[in-house]
């Protein structure tokens, strides 16, 4: 596997690179037609970067408006190399932070480009009038995430997607008032189209007739997002899902460490079978929140009733240097250990406590501190402490208590790990380009920075990073040699082959008048994923689970059950589309478990860990990335691209 | 918390497509948990209408954590249903209680026709930020994050202006379906900011005209919208634009 990365020492290589990539003049980028399927924070800014450069671009997206798309639910905050709180973060740091939180199995040379450029993103934000936190000084404030040492996350509230999503998103809809972008809401894109070896176009589906359109670009951008609902309940949106990536990943794109998930320690849980999607806390929580267990298992007292001396704290317990702020992946597998051992809490006892008792009571106290105050009575502080948490947290506690309606001010909030992120996705070089010429994936759907575990508060980063700063150089270098391509026609043949296997399709599922719904079978995947594929794995698990994968897509494809016709509105038709292909990778993701035989990140694999519990990878023999091509039904090559660390020495994580 | 299980009566809107009249079914749910979301109800009723054969009904939703302003029901007269500053997909069944009868509907307005069911076309939206919604700077332009300070009062209430999510209840809310809400609140987001402000005036003036175009009433200060926005949004914005405007279009009338 070439992954195209330029020579030289690694601090340069991004430099040299944009001073020596191939440049289209600005009266042949007007002749050159790009088409983008997603509006998320990647797409949203390679398309409006690219309107502005002069391309002639189509965006896409199934939501009703572009300004719908995933990302606008990130709660926490983006990273940037700032430096502004002089506390000793540089581009070197925030590389190397990343690289370690991947757990050494990423890309040096690409996480270097995104350490770079990420300063440069919270200032186009802050042009584009994206209301970050201030100090009373006027400038940026930080706060520190995910367990890093300096303070580079710039947030806005509880509500950082949101507004980065929104100054992405304005800037494109100032693109398609100018004509330099022509927004497609509320289709599908469920074909590449490739002709002689390239990328040539998509065949896209309008979500609202049901019509099938053919469209033509000289390149391909996905931005479609991650995969996390092959698992059926996770925190992403509902609609999110596989299959843009999936068709590319047929049409020949190969896919890249796909059984590199993301669980995150700080979910509401499960509350009975009618679950549709899980709930996020946001990561910040955990600055202040103690976690713990009843010491003894099976204990169905109220929480406020458990003394002191009988409560487990247990990440305190097993990792005194970090405490509640390891990982995500060391907190989430820990949480699941107790509760599988017994100790877990709630009716389901599939929980833990996240605990502000503590935090509320040392605020109060910092806050009678203030007053010079010594005779405060416990009453007074305790109100004190609250109003601190409240304006810290306010906006998750309600969002805590409209869910469950327990108010967290005053109960220790239930929490339990849920599945948030994949690091896997389409493999892509250094120019983000998948192994099919023209094609390119950005932002979560490609698996290019994050390595076996994402850190909080980068792929913000790195979605933003991928569409203003990086696309915008490496299509060119492509493009440039496809200015004397003219538009090819889309009653080409292949484009006619495209759309008539994807119409072929739709009427297979609709006529298979099953008996089971979509969503029976999509829950079903997801508890085989979530048992066998999930938080820890092994051979055996893993090797049924892919049996009763290919055994549950039999059953899919000769008795689901969907409602309604083609042409019209039909979400369930949509929905059975993304199912059925998330089927297929969810078989993927398992044999790339299977074949990993090491823990790293969020992959943890029982046979391999050290016997304390923690995670032990194996650098002599997995020290790469796995790309999977598609031979057929069932049938995956392994490719390897071999990691090569230059400037970072890989060591064993600790966190003791 | 202490939950029950109840029994329902549903009235909800069925409409085949935009040129279909449409009309009010009936439908009875049983053994809802009050730990389910609102949109949860919904998909246990989805799934026994597949069951019988018949077709489900269509609703908007996408994050279900009530922030990327996709879901869009008007339940029991109130869009976003009976709790405060809240959306669809966050309403929780124990709003409500054995045998209680709630009817669905979509948002009514002319500038957001209904598609199918409970889905409306919302683009009118879009297209009034095409009009002006945003800052005109281009990739790679802009100065250091921190070479200008911005007193925190200030970016504090544009931030509060930023957080609406585009749903459109207010113009579901209100008798004349004025959008003013949804488009003051852009106005003041973006001209509280100094970055805004070179484009101020057209801003105000472009965004409201595509308004106009677009068919959204005339505001009548009743205030519906502001008591139904869930995020909160102030009519202060209102206030503002209307001052905004004004000056406006006595600047560029000279
Ligand atoms: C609850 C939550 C909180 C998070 N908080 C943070 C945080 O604080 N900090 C952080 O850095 N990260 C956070 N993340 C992760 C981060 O939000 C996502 O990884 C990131 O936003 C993904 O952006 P994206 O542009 O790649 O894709 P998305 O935003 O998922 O966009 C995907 C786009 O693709 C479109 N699409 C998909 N398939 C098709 C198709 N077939 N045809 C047409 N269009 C299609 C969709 O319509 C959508 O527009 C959080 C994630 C979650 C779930
Ligand atoms: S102003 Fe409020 S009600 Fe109107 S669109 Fe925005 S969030 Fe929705
Ligand atoms: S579904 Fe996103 S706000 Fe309700």
């Amino acid at each position: 596997m070439d992954a195209r990365i330029p020579a030289g020492p690694l601090d340069d290589k991004w430099t040299d690179y944009k001073g020596h990539c191939k440049l289209v003049n600005p009266a042949n980028k007007r002749k050159l037609e790009v088409i983008i399927i997603g509006t998320g924070l990647a797409g949203a800014s390679a398309a409006a970067s690219l309107g502005e450069l002069g391309y002639k671009v189509k965006a896409f997206c199934f939501q009703d408006s572009p300004r719908r798309a995933h990302s606008i639910a990130a709660q926490g905050g983006i990273n940037a190399a700032k430096n502004y709180q002089n506390d000793g973060d540089s581009v070197f740091r925030l590389f190397y932070d990343t690289i370690k939180g991947g757990d050494y199995r990423a890309r040096e040379a690409n996480v270097h480009r995104l350490a770079e450029v990420s300063a440069n993103i919270i200032d186009q934000c802050v042009a584009q009038g994206v209301p970050f936190a201030r100090e009373y000084g006027g400038l940026l404030s930080n706060r520190s995430f995910g367990g890093t040492q300096v303070q580079r996350t710039f947030y806005a509230a509880g509500q950082t997607g949101q507004q980065l999503l929104i100054g992405a998103y304005q800037a494109l809809e100032r693109q398609v008032a100018l004509g330099n972008v022509k927004m497609y809401s509320r289709h599908e894109m469920l074909e590449v189209v490739i002709i002689d070896g390239k990328t040539r176009g998509i065949i896209a589906r309008n979500l609202v007739t049901g019509e099938l359109e053919r469209h033509f670009g000289h390149a391909v951008l996905l931005c479609s997002g991650g995969y996390g609902n092959v698992f059926y309940l996770s925190t992403n949106a509902m609609g999110s899902n596989v299959t843009a990536a999936w068709k590319a990943h047929k049409a020949g794109a190969y896919f890249g460490n796909p059984c590199f998930t993301q669980i995150h320690p700080t979910c509401i849980p499960v509350s009975g079978d009618h679950q549709s999607k899980l709930t996020l806390m946001s990561e910040s929580l955990r600055n202040d929140g103690r976690i713990w267990v009843p010491k003894k298992q099976g204990d169905n007292r109220r929480p406020n009733e458990i003394p002191e001396e009988e409560r487990d704290y247990y990440l305190e317990r097993r990792y005194p240097a970090f405490g509640n702020l390891v990982p995500r992946d060391v907190a989430s597998r820990a949480a699941k250990e107790r509760c599988d051992a017994g100790y877990g809490v709630g009716s389901s006892k599939q929980a833990v406590y996240l605990d502000y008792a503590a935090a509320i009571e040392r605020y109060g106290k910092i806050e009678a501190g203030k007053q010079g105050n010594d005779n405060v009575g416990k009453d007074e502080i305790i109100k004190m402490g609250k109003e601190v948490v409240k304006e810290k947290y306010g906006n998750l506690f309600d969002m805590y208590e409209k869910i469950t309606g327990e108010n967290p001010y005053e109960v220790p909030m239930r929490i339990y790990p849920a599945v948030h992120y994949t690091m896997g996705g389409l493999w892509v070089d250094y120019e983000l380009m998948t192994t099919v010429p023209g094609l390119y994936a950005l932002g979560e759907a490609n698996f290019s920075d994050h390595g076996a575990n994402r850190l909080g508060a980068s792929a913000l980063m790195q979605g933003l990073a991928d569409g203003y700063f990086v696309i915008p150089y490496t299509i060119g270098n492509y493009l440039a040699d496809e200015i004397r391509t003219a538009p090819i026609p889309t009653s080409h043949p292949a484009f006619e082959a495209a759309e008539k296997s994807v119409s072929d399709r739709l009427n297979t599922l609709m006529n298979i008048k099953g008996k089971q719904t979509v969503e029976s079978l999509h829950k079903r995947l997801g508890k085989i994923m979530w048992d066998k594929c999930g938080m820890a794995r092994n051979k055996q698990g893993l090797e049924e689970a892919i049996k009763e994968i290919q055994q549950l897509k039999k059953e899919f494809w000769s008795d689901v059950k969907i409602p309604g016709g083609i042409n019209e509105l039909n979400p369930e038709l949509d929905k059975a589309g993304r199912v059925a292909d998330f089927i297929e990778l969810g078989e993927l993701m398992c044999k790339d478990a299977l074949e990993r035989e090491e823990s790293c990140g969020g992959h943890f694999r029982e046979e391999s860990q050290s016997e304390d519990g923690e995670a032990l990878r194996h650098d002599d023999r997995f020290m790469y990335v796995a790309a999977w091509e598609y031979k057929g039904d069932h049938n995956w090559q392994l490719h390897k691209e071999e990691l090569v660390y230059d400037v970072v020495k890989p060591s064993t994580r600790s966190y003791k | 918390m202490e939950h029950y299980n109840m029994n329902l009566t549903l009235k909800v809107w069925r409409q085949k497509n935009q040129s279909d009249r449409g009309q009010f079914e009936t439908y009875k749910v049983s053994n809802i948990s009050s730990e389910m979301s609102f949109l949860e109800m919904f998909d246990v009723l989805n799934e026994e209408l597949i069951q019988e054969g018949k077709d489900p009904i269509a609703f908007d939703h996408d994050c279900r954590e009530g922030i990327c302003g996709m879901c869009s029901m008007y339940i029991d007269g109130k869009p976003h249903g009976p709790w405060q500053e809240n959306t669809t997909c966050q309403l929780h069944m124990r709003a409500f209680k054995d045998g209680d009868t709630i009817t669905v509907e979509p948002w009514r307005a002319n500038a957001f026709p209904v598609l199918k069911d409970l889905v409306t076309d919302r683009t009118a939206f879009d297209r009034i930020i095409q009009a002006g919604g945003f800052i005109s700077v281009n990739t790679g332009n802009a100065v250091d994050a921190n070479a200008l300070p911005i007193e925190k009062a200030k970016a504090d209430d544009a931030f509060a202006a930023a957080a609406c999510i585009g749903c459109g209840a207010c113009v579901a809310a209100c008798k004349n379906s004025s959008a003013l809400l949804f488009v003051g609140a852009k106005v003041a987001h973006l001209g509280l900011l100094p970055q805004g402000e070179p484009e101020r005036k057209e801003r105000v003036l472009n965004m409201v005209a595509q308004m106009d175009k677009e068919g959204f009433g005339a505001c009548t200060s009743t205030g519906a919208c502001e008591a139904t926005c869930p995020k909160g949004i102030s009519i202060s914005n209102i206030n503002r634009l209307n001052k905004e405007y004004l000056v406006a279009s006595l600047v560029s009338e000279k």
